[in-house]
């Protein structure tokens, strides 16, 4: 299987295509950490205009870890579109190629392919993230600074010890590895579907759109699947900033308000993922290779 | 995750029993039967879309038959398909390859597959022997399509296997590299003891290489035989056309002429000598058969194209 595996992420690093979601992450990030550089306070000030009046902040609200944070709000939801680029590629571009069928003629078995080939997606998507955490948290961190992380809520604020934040941001990441194994996984299957590339990718793709409208959209009707959805859940990597506080409202340093919230979303994305593969196998097997 | 590979060569390499296989309403193949023993070339022809993929793909597990079963090396593909197909290399339909690695690469790649360990010697002799050496470090999106193919059947020789199966392995090949891989496949069965199962749509191709040949049209068998004996030119191919066609089959099967009979399928066919073409239209008026004509074929290529093209 290791060989399947290496077989595998050797042709995914062989693409040109891969490295487009490196490239795109990277020029979104440097674009908005120059942006805040250059213009970064008056970006605070807007953040905070309306509590300025009723409290006072010391220290760098600015920092790295706010960076981080708010990088991650804004690019957590395109980076599944950037996972969908490869992750819906894997067995209908080879179909389209042709090459799924010399594949198949190996002596290992269509399943042994499926694994392997989700297993290389999934280690891609986790390098994207690791790419993404390193420009997002460690060189925001060096160019911006450390401090306390002071977060605007929509009714509250919080405010992070800087020595509290960091494992914060550790949970967050694997969380968000869930969130986007998830969309890789319904790439897949989406790609077991299909014989050309791009169906699949705009199929993934617009899944996600389409799911994402019913999370966020607050009608009754919707709220009885909602709990269902992955797109529910693939957010939920900001519980780990919500802290508890004690009976003087103060932080309960190294506290996560609702760690029910998170253990429920990684069950639901970890069932997703499953459904999802166990599916793409499903149908690869039972399917006759015409291309 | 592979079983123990044990071949007793007695047996037929390739037993094919009954396979059918429907596309919906389309019957790609219908109720096809043969053998291949080993050590040999079995050509494999028939017009394009006659099903000769679509048997070969079944042959390779990538499509599942309808009914019928498959025995490679004594074995059911289905069951064994792991050990089985280690002992198989083959090229379906077009060289697809990656556009994007070189074809050394490819081998490698391949290689890798294998429960044998691949030596990098094995890669080295195997490019020469397809005639691409000299593009080794080449990425594939710079090859032409002869080159392509030349790959193709690179990746089916370089783990040595014991059965090469070349679905249309000269397409977009030049002459020389059609001569090329003609000599290829006789070296691999002669030299190497290997056995061939090629396809293709010319029987020109085919009847330099194969030891026996099998005719198949919208996926029926039409004809299968030994190639010296199917191209004797002692041997005359004839069409017999009579009034009642059913009545002249059944006086044909009955008697000695049997041993003669090519195909009833597309009309009644024969492989007789010449001398007996005479007696054979007297067997029949004295059985009270109208006889409208005895058409003499001068090969099988005539035969060839005649049931290939009535249909």
């Amino acid at each position: 299987m290791w060989s399947l595996i290496q077989i595998e992420l050797y042709k995914i690093f062989r693409r040109p295509r891969t490295y487009i979601a490196f490239g795109a992450i990277a020029a979104l990030i440097v674009v908005i950490q120059f942006g805040l550089k250059i213009d970064g306070d008056a970006y605070a000030g807007f953040l905070m205009k309306d509590i300025n009046d009723t409290l006072t902040v010391d220290g760098k609200v600015l920092n790295g870890y706010l960076i981080c944070y708010i990088l991650l709000q804004l690019l957590l939801v395109h980076v599944p579109l950037l996972v969908a680029l490869i992750a819906a590629d894997m067995i209908s571009g080879e179909a389209n190629l042709g090459t799924l069928r010399l594949l198949f003629t190996t002596p290992y078995s269509r399943t042994h392919w499926v694994i392997a080939k989700f297993i290389a997606a999934s280690m891609y998507t986790i390098l994207l993230l690791i790419w993404l955490a390193f420009l997002a948290l460690f060189a925001s961190m060096w160019i911006f600074g450390t401090d306390d992380l002071f977060l605007m809520k929509s009714n509250y604020v919080v405010l992070i010890e800087q020595s509290d934040v960091l494992w914060r941001y550790v949970g967050a990441f694997v969380f968000a590895s869930f969130s986007l194994l998830t969309v890789t996984s319904l790439g897949f299957l989406m790609s077991s579907l299909s014989s050309n590339s791009i169906g699949p990718i705009v199929g993934t793709m617009s899944a996600i759109v389409f799911f994402t409208i019913l999370s966020t959209l607050n009608i009754p009707l919707f709220n009885i699947v909602k709990p269902y959805l992955f797109t529910t859940h693939m957010n939920n990597w900001k519980e780990f900033f919500d802290i508890k506080v004690n009976i003087d409202n103060e932080a309960i340093r190294g506290s996560i308000l609702n760690i029910p919230k998170i253990k429920t979303s990684l069950m639901v994305l970890t069932l997703h993922i499953i459904l999802f593969v166990t599916a793409s196998i499903i149908i690869i097997k039972k399917k006759d290779i015409l291309s | 995750m592979f079983g123990v590979f044990c071949y007793n060569l007695s047996m037929a390499v390739i037993k094919v029993e009954n396979i059918s296989k429907n596309f919906g309403t389309l019957k790609a193949v219908d109720n096809l039967s043969f053998e291949v023993e080993a050590g040999q070339v079995f050509g494999f022809l028939g017009q394009n879309g006659s099903g000769k993929s679509t048997t070969i793909r079944m042959l390779l597990s990538l499509i599942h038959p309808s009914s019928g079963s498959i025995e490679l090396f004594g074995k059911s593909i289905q069951k064994n398909r792991a050990s089985i197909l280690e002992q198989v290399g083959a090229i379906i339909e077009r060289p697809d390859l990656y556009p994007y690695l070189t074809a050394t690469e490819h081998l490698q790649l391949f290689a890798k597959v294998r429960k044998q360990k691949v030596a990098a010697i094995n890669i080295t002799k195997t490019l020469e022997q397809v005639g691409l050496s000299h593009r080794s470090q080449d990425k594939v999106q710079t090859f032409s399509l002869g080159m392509k193919q030349r790959l193709g059947i690179a990746i089916a020789l370089v783990h040595n296997p014991s059965l090469i199966i070349l679905d249309e392995p000269t397409n977009g090949l030049d002459p020389q590299g059609i001569a090329d891989i003609r000599s290829l496949i006789q070296y691999l069965a002669k030299e190497e003891g290997k056995t061939v199962f090629v396809s293709s749509h010319l029987l020109s191709e085919i009847e330099q290489v194969a030891h026996q040949i099998l005719i198949i049209h919208q996926g029926k068998k039409m004809v299968e035989g030994v190639t010296k004996e199917l191209l004797d030119p002692e041997k005359r191919i004839v069409q017999i056309k009579t009034l009642d066609d059913v009545k002249a089959l059944s006086i044909i099967v009955a008697g000695s002429f049997s041993q003669y009979l090519l195909s009833r399928k597309e009309g009644i066919f024969l492989k007789l000598p010449t001398t007996a073409i005479p007696m054979l239209n007297e067997s029949l008026v004295q059985s009270g058969i109208s006889v409208l004509g005895i058409e003499t074929k001068n090969s099988l290529e005539d035969y060839f194209l005649q049931i290939t093209s009535n249909a």
